[in-house]
């Protein structure tokens, strides 16, 4: 079990726990819009994404 | 529309099909092919987490508070990110110690316990309950929609009879039927069911696609895409609120708990453990499914704002917003779509339910009902001889028991809550095994007493907050329960307990249990050192890797053939002869009836036994066949006994290693000497061969001289033959004397031995010498007592030894005006000779030296030696060899002493030797 790849999860674990809670949450709950999608919901699908795309980048390249 | 006739044909089909897939995955397993050993199929059989509370809950959730449903996908995201330490370490664990359900996992860390393992079971029946009632509600609602489309306002529930009368009883029992079909239908000891996994990995793709189907045909076909639905919604007064957070959606910290407890719930519900622990092929596909799993759960939740904001626009009300996912496509005539939503919240429903009576059924058989039964001396149970069975009709049993429950449950209650509330109950109810599984795979001094009182304690909590107050909710208590409390305390109103408002009831909830769950947990469980059990248990779940150690401290008896007849009750006979073959296959020890089992092969049955029926059970009926001997006292000594022998038997090897370096340096030791020696060997040869070419030398020397000069005068031919002849006496005085050496040295010489006179040999060596004197003009004394007792020697040698030192102080004294003296005392045993001269003397420095052979001191007047250099180190040796001493004492410029002593011949032999002389 490689001690980076467990370390960088553990990270990642972190930053989700941090953009999806209160207070940077807070920041993109108000009204508003992207593309015609209300900035809250545009906001969390595109962190969940992001997300798992880093946890499939750690995953996958991990040398062991 | 559709005829009940053909949604019941479509469903039956489904199930068909979905029974063809475990079917043919099952073949595949027992072919060994396995088709679930990879990671996409156990990522989607983990999917079984979305249920049809995600189907149908999720839209109707967003209906009322937006975004607030997402807690429930996003946490198990986060925690994916945890798995490859969290879940990798429970899946190791499991593995390595056989454990098949969550309650044998808790009993099993808290050593072995029968009453965690209870306990455990009760919880998660009493939680999971209501989740299961939930099935059935949106089972039976989905059909009832879609049966009487456009008619949907009357609850189906309210006038139908209980029980026979009812559909949703039918439901029940069929997927009661479903469940035993797939799960149950024989015993194996590893509580895996590959063809059943295979199943729900293809209801989670159903699902999947029926969801987005529903999905693209709302947000495509109804509106023109995503920012249309969002824009028309921004548009509505009524929904504007739930585009942003707060207000409707509740507050960030209903958001925080629900992501919280949610993260918990995708490890402890049963049913994840299920396929995330129990089914889980290969530990190495939890990485993969890491994101897999996240990926799956982001794509099914896309489309549910679409879909609520799209039916809230169109039907204009949040009225069986649960229902959107069909009756949406029902409103636009299509009818094809709303049965494939149909088939897919059935899959959703059905994968649940399998699962979760399934996980359940295990814990209730081997947790709570074999402990018990086993124990009930009446039922003789222990002397039954198959068991297989009995067990399987309990899981059997149980598995029908636990759906009509549900049925009560949703009959009773299910009114009351929309599907979301519903789950939230159980997901507070599994969360309070948190403390004891994550407490107990990371921390060894977590205590079986601490497990059970937090466990207890969490789960009153979760009664109290929770589950009665769902109760009073549906008229089962009265409701003032809620409003004024118990006993009409205040401070024990369940949803504002001791006072605490500003919460909603599932954070109230997960606050107050957990709260108390932890603080009895760690309390409690630092009140006391865990017992031998625990620890023993303890190590094994924390420490990572799984040791045979368990093994080593059993001390008992039992024949193989009883072992293999104890496994064949629980397994079936032929299972059980295979699975001992293989073992001893594996082994390569011999099996069979007349072998003594060791502790290893009664270690492996308890563990295969423990797969069929939990550890705790298991470790009961090994002891039923086992004499088993708790380990005693002198047992334990003996043990360590051994280790200490170990110890004593390294410590040996140290001494002899030490021995050994002390013989090698002995060994380089003598090397050196004889290397010494061998210098010494040659230096002597050449010395010799220096010495031997000297007179030589000169002898050639003058023979050249004489033969090429005839005409020389014959008093100088004389003098030159007289000079010849003398280096040829000293080369034979010479060779003489280095053979006399050799001789002594190697103790070929031969020894006369007689009584010798000193006194007498003594003047005989004055007279050879005196002409050596006469010539020096050196003056000699001699003082000789007259009567001295004999020595025993060799009377020529002790004469050559004393013409030597006579010679020598000769030969260093100044011509004329030398004085030597020769002194003879008697002393007590011994005599000692004297001869001393009055010449340069010798220095201390070369006093050792001169007893060497061919060193010589130097005279120190002409720096020139004579003699061989041989005769001291002759002398010495003969008076060493009659039992005496020769040593010199000198001073510079004093003169030398050179003295020697003999022991005298003893008085018995004395006096014999004059009784034999007396005749004669």
């Amino acid at each position: 079990m490689g001690g980076l790849t467990g370390q960088r999860l553990i990270a990642l674990f972190l930053l989700g726990c941090l953009l999806l809670n209160y207070p940077l949450f807070s920041l993109f709950a108000g009204p508003g819009e992207v593309f015609g999608i209300p900035l809250l919901y545009a906001y969390v699908f595109v962190v969940w994404a992001l997300l798992i795309a880093l946890m499939a980048f750690v995953v996958e390249r991990r040398s062991d | 529309m559709l005829t009940a006739g053909v949604i019941v044909l479509a469903s039956f089909a489904y199930v068909g099909l979905l029974f063809a897939i475990a079917y043919y995955g099952d073949k595949r397993a027992d072919a060994g092919r396995s088709i679930i050993a990879n990671p996409y199929i156990y990522a989607l059989s983990l999917a079984v987490y979305c249920t049809s509370w995600t189907f149908y809950g999720s839209v109707g959730r967003a209906a009322t508070s937006g975004i607030g449903f997402l807690p429930i996908y996003l946490g198990p995201t986060l925690m994916a990110a945890l798995w490859w330490y969290v879940l990798l370490k429970i899946v190791r664990i499991s593995k390595a110690n056989r454990i098949t359900s969550i309650a044998d996992f808790i009993g099993s860390r808290y050593g072995k316990s029968h009453l965690l393992g209870g306990m455990v079971t009760v919880i998660a029946v009493v939680g999971v309950v209501p989740y299961i009632a939930l099935q059935l509600k949106a089972i039976s609602t989905s059909f009832t929609v879609l049966l009487q489309y456009p008619d949907m306002a009357t609850p189906y529930y309210d006038s139908a009879p209980l029980f026979l009368g009812d559909n949703t009883f039918y439901i029940a029992m069929l997927l009661a039927a479903f469940t035993i079909l797939f799960g149950t239908r024989h015993l194996d000891a590893t509580e895996r069911h590959e063809g059943l996994v295979a199943a729900i990995a293809f209801e989670s793709v159903v699902k999947l696609v029926a969801f987005i189907a529903v999905g693209l045909f709302v947000t495509f076909g109804m509106y023109g895409g995503f920012a249309d639905i969002f824009q028309r919604a921004a548009a509505v007064p009524d929904l504007r609120g739930l585009l942003t957070l707060g207000g409707a959606a509740g507050d960030y910290t209903t958001w925080a708990s629900l992501t919280f407890v949610s993260m918990l719930a995708v490890l402890f519900l049963p049913r994840q453990f299920q396929v995330a622990v129990v089914e889980n092929v290969d530990a190495r596909h939890l990485s993969k499914a890491a994101w897999l799993f996240p990926l799956y759960l982001l794509a099914i939740n896309v489309f549910v704002l679409p879909i609520t904001l799209g039916g809230l626009l169109h039907f204009q009300s949040a009225a069986d917003a649960d229902m959107f996912v069909l009756s949406l496509p029902l409103s636009q005539g299509r009818v094809s779509l709303a049965l494939l939503a149909f088939i897919g919240g059935l899959s959703a429903a059905t994968g649940m339910v399998i699962v979760e009576t399934i996980a359940l059924s295990t814990m209730v058989c081997n947790d709570l009902l074999m402990p018990v039964l086993l124990r009930m001396k009446s039922l003789r149970l222990i002397e039954r001889r198959d068991l297989s069975g009995l067990l399987l009709a309990i899981r059997r049993g149980a598995i029908i028991g636990i759906l009509v429950l549900g049925y009560l449950y949703y009959y009773l209650a299910g009114e009351a809550y929309a599907l979301v509330s519903i789950g939230l109950i159980s997901f507070c109810a599994v969360a309070q095994f948190a403390p004891a599984i994550i407490g107990g795979i990371y921390w060894k001094g977590a205590t079986r007493l601490g497990a059970t009182c937090g466990l207890a304690a969490g789960f009153l909590m979760w009664v109290y907050t929770l589950l009665l107050p769902s109760f009073a909710k549906s008229g089962w208590l009265p409701i003032v329960f809620l409003s004024e409390g118990m006993l009409g305390i205040d401070l024990l109103r369940p949803q504002q307990l001791f006072g605490l408002t500003g919460l909603d009831e599932i954070t109230h909830c997960v606050f107050w249990s957990l709260l108390a769950n932890i603080g009895c947990y760690v309390g409690l469980s630092l009140v006391r050192r865990p017992g031998a059990a625990e620890h023993s248990q303890a190590t094994l779940f924390v420490d990572k890797q799984p040791s045979a150690a368990g093994s080593r401290f059993w001390r008992g008896k039992a024949s193989a053939r009883e072992l293999a007849g104890l496994l064949g009750r629980f397994l079936g006979p032929e299972r059980a002869q295979e699975a001992l073959a293989a073992y001893s296959a594996g082994s390569g020890k011999p099996h069979g009836d007349g072998v003594t089992a060791d502790a290893a092969l009664v270690h492996h049955v308890e563990s295969l036994l423990a797969g069929a029926i939990g550890s705790a059970s298991a470790r009961v009926m090994v002891a039923s066949v086992v004499e088993e001997e708790p380990l005693r006292v002198h047992e334990v000594l003996e043990i360590i006994d051994e280790a200490s022998q170990v110890l004593a038997y390294s410590r040996q090897i140290e001494q002899k290693s030490l021995e050994l370096e002390r013989a090698s340096t002995e060994l380089r030791q003598a090397n050196a000497r004889l290397k010494e020696l061998d210098r010494l060997k040659d230096d002597f040869v050449s010395t010799v061969s220096h010495e031997l070419r000297t007179p030589l030398t000169s002898i050639r020397a003058f023979s050249e001289i004489l033969n090429d000069n005839p005409q020389l005068d014959t008093p100088e031919r004389k003098r030159f033959l007289g000079i010849i002849i003398k280096e040829s006496e000293r080369l034979t005085r010479l060779i003489n004397q280095i053979l006399d050496l050799s001789r002594i040295e190697s103790g070929r010489a031969e020894w006369q031995l007689s009584d010798v006179d000193l006194k007498d040999t003594i003047e005989n060596a004055i007279a050879a010498t005196s002409q050596l004197f006469t010539d020096k003009n050196v003056g000699l004394q001699a003082h000789l007592p007259p009567n001295v007792p004999t020595v025993t020697a060799d009377a020529d040698r002790v004469l050559q030894v004393l013409i030597n030192l006579l010679s020598n102080a000769v030969k260093f004294c100044a011509r004329g005006a030398g004085r030597v003296e020769v002194r003879l005392v008697n002393e007590p045993n011994q005599l000692r000779v004297e001869v001393s001269d009055n010449g340069p003397g010798i220095s201390k420095s070369d006093q050792p030296i001169i007893f060497e052979r061919f060193r010589q001191g130097r005279d120190t007047l002409t720096d020139k030696a004579e003699g061989t250099g041989l005769g001291l180190a002759i002398s010495r040796q003969i008076i060493a060899h009659f039992g005496g001493t020769l040593w010199v004492e000198s001073e510079l410029d004093c003169g030398a002493t050179f003295a020697f002593v003999l022991p005298v011949t003893a008085r018995i032999e004395t006096a014999a030797a004059r009784a034999i002389a007396a005749p004669a």
